[in-house]
């Protein structure tokens, strides 16, 4: 990790502003640190040229004093994102060559200001996994290993190549997506700070759809203000996405380092679960001093539905997946395996596309949309879903954000929960809540366990209301001071 | 068990997803696994409860319905995996 690569993505701005160093100079440590990261599978596809191209483009920009907020910034993206002319897979099979002759909103906003892009990030199946496991590209591997030990372990997902690439410093930051905590567990599990906005702030037109009511891009990096300085790129309406929110995008970095004085930190008693680490338990109390100190008010806060957040989504999320995933048929894009008529071509097609998960969640989804069922099972979940989303709206009326672990465990070993879906699924437990009810939720890196593997802390924050938890974000990131890295074995 | 390997096969069939014989009944066991963990949601209560179908409660915008873009084939066709003289070629579907 020698070079430019270590720095923040603030830090690397005003040395690009400052003239320091070029865009070229540091996509060149990117690139040679990019090369050099086989064993950690986290680029799916390198752009080497496309990011040299980009950053001399950057560089002339700068010569002439047209920089944009993000210029000569390289980053890397993930791979649910479409990119003109760059393949877009989704870590899925049956997109495989597929090249999009469009770009993703979010990415067309990050290039308007003037990022640069480093390739492709790995990721779970259409981003249905929660420890890379998935892709049909292999497992990325987490740059985290137990103090002596030389397991590898997961970074987590689906968001798994994203959250590598910034802790392994392959980036200054980079894209991810959460649908029930892609974005938030992976963070959690690398020591990187990762943020899902509220529902609509970030369109979706151009990312791959996995649950179209759930899904939402934001951004991961290695602080707080990284984070937020990505955000405010990445956000912003776009008529394409019918969802998308008609507001202005406020100056979230503003928010970093602002006091958080006479905040109201909810804590709810339902995230303590059964055979939750005593570590984790323990940070979790930790955060609560922390932002005692800083200033905030403690209280006590009830979510009585969130153990069936879970269950609930596992209707949801499938449903839709197998609404949205009924496109991949092998006609317009994609892989075709022949049959013998039209349905047996797409039944060929799909049973070799899909991998297993992917096709797992399929079936629960059409079973759960099939006559008879529908009630029983969907229109129950919808139902449930309210009543997820009435218990924050309680809370709000005594507090102002709440804090949580952001997930019941450190990273795993890479193979340890692959034979037990719902196992594999708890992982979430924590953050699927927040997707449900459309909320923005952080997770910040807040200390390691036993083992020297790092753990999060989750904040939830109301309705668009993304300032505030960059504000108690950068709380917790002072008071933490967190600064623990992955040595590099790789 | 809620679901049986002959489930799986209409459900497999209206998805449109072959499967082997032989990955009907494993496939049974993990769906009913999940299925099983789901159940718990008959416990809530939600009587009166209006279903939630998104979490952005606003009027869903319309626009003009105007031509906004087209005319290019060579891209709309630049990824399929079978096209001849602009157009995408599939399997017979009228006999």
């Amino acid at each position: 990790m020698a070079g430019l690569t270590g720095l923040t993505l603030k830090a690397a701005l005003d040395g690009l502003a400052n003239k320091t160093f070029s865009s070229e100079e540091i996509t060149l440590d990117h690139i040679a640190a990019v090369e050099a990261s086989s064993a950690l599978n986290a680029y799916v596809v390198q752009t080497p040229d496309k990011a040299l191209e980009m950053a001399r483009a950057s560089d002339a920009r700068r010569s002439t004093g047209d920089a944009g907020p993000l210029d000569g910034a390289p980053l890397g993206i993930k791979d649910l994102f479409c990119t003109e002319g760059v393949e877009s897979t989704a870590g899925s099979m049956i997109l495989r060559g597929f090249k999009p002759t469009y770009e993703s909103t979010v990415t067309s906003n990050l290039w308007r200001d003037g990022a640069v892009m480093l390739g492709k990030l790995n990721m779970d199946e259409f981003a249905m996994g929660s420890s890379n496991e998935t892709s049909a590209w292999g497992p990325v591997v987490n740059p985290w290993r137990t103090q002596g030990g030389n397991a590898q372990l997961t970074p987590g997902g689906s968001s798994g190549g994203s959250a590598s690439a910034v802790a392994a410093e392959l980036c200054l930051g980079a894209t991810a997506t959460d649908t029930g905590g892609s974005i938030r567990q992976p963070a959690a599990f690398t020591g990187t700070v990762g943020v899902k906005p509220t529902y609509g702030r970030c369109s979706r037109w151009g990312i791959v759809a996995f649950a179209s009511s759930l899904d939402q891009a934001g951004p991961m990096a290695r602080t707080v203000e990284d984070t937020a300085i990505l955000l405010r790129s990445m956000a912003g309406h776009d008529p394409k996405d019918s969802t998308s929110i008609n507001l202005e995008v406020p100056d979230f970095g503003s928010f970093c380092g602002k006091s958080v004085k006479g905040l109201r930190i909810g804590i709810p008693k339902e995230y303590r679960v059964d055979g939750m680490p005593p570590e984790i338990d323990a940070l979790w109390e930790q955060g609560i001093a922390w932002l005692k100190d800083a200033g905030c008010e403690i209280v006590d806060v009830s979510l009585p539905h969130t153990k069936y957040a879970l269950p609930a989504y596992y209707i949801i999320a499938p449903a839709e997946a197998s609404s949205n995933l009924a496109r991949y048929d092998g006609m317009r894009y994609g892989l075709r395996v022949e049959g013998a008529n039209l349905t047996e071509t797409y039944e060929k097609t799909r049973a070799q596309g899909f991998g297993e998960e992917v096709k797992r969640r399929i079936l629960i989804g059409t079973y759960v949309l099939s006559a008879g069922y529908y009630d029983a099972y969907y229109l129950k979940a919808l139902k449930v879903r309210r009543r997820i989303a009435d218990d924050f709206d309680q809370a709000w009326q005594t507090c102002d954000a709440l804090l949580t672990p952001t997930a019941p465990s450190a990273a795993f070993a890479l193979g340890e929960k692959s034979d037990d879906p719902v196992a594999m699924y708890l992982n979430d437990i924590f953050t699927v809540t927040v997707n449900l009810a459309g909320l923005p939720g952080m997770s910040v890196p807040a200390g390691v366990d036993a083992q020297g593997l790092p753990l999060g802390l989750q904040l939830i924050g109301r309705n668009l209301d993304e300032g505030t938890l960059f504000s108690l974000g950068s709380a917790i990131e002072k008071a933490a001071d967190f600064r623990a890295r992955p040595q590099k074995w790789w | 068990m809620a679901i049986d390997a002959e489930t799986v096969r209409k459900v497999a069939r209206l998805a449109r997803i072959a499967e082997p014989e032989d990955r009907l009944e494993p496939l049974a066991r993990e769906l009913s696994g999940i299925l099983d963990w789901i159940e718990q949601l008959a416990e809530v209560n939600t009587d009166g409860v209006e279903p939630m179908t998104t979490s952005v409660a606003m009027k869903l915008p319309m626009r003009d319905d105007v031509v906004t873009d087209g005319g290019d084939p060579a891209r709309v066709l630049s990824n399929a995996p079978k096209t001849d003289k602009g157009f995408f070629i599939v399997p017979k579907v009228v006999e």
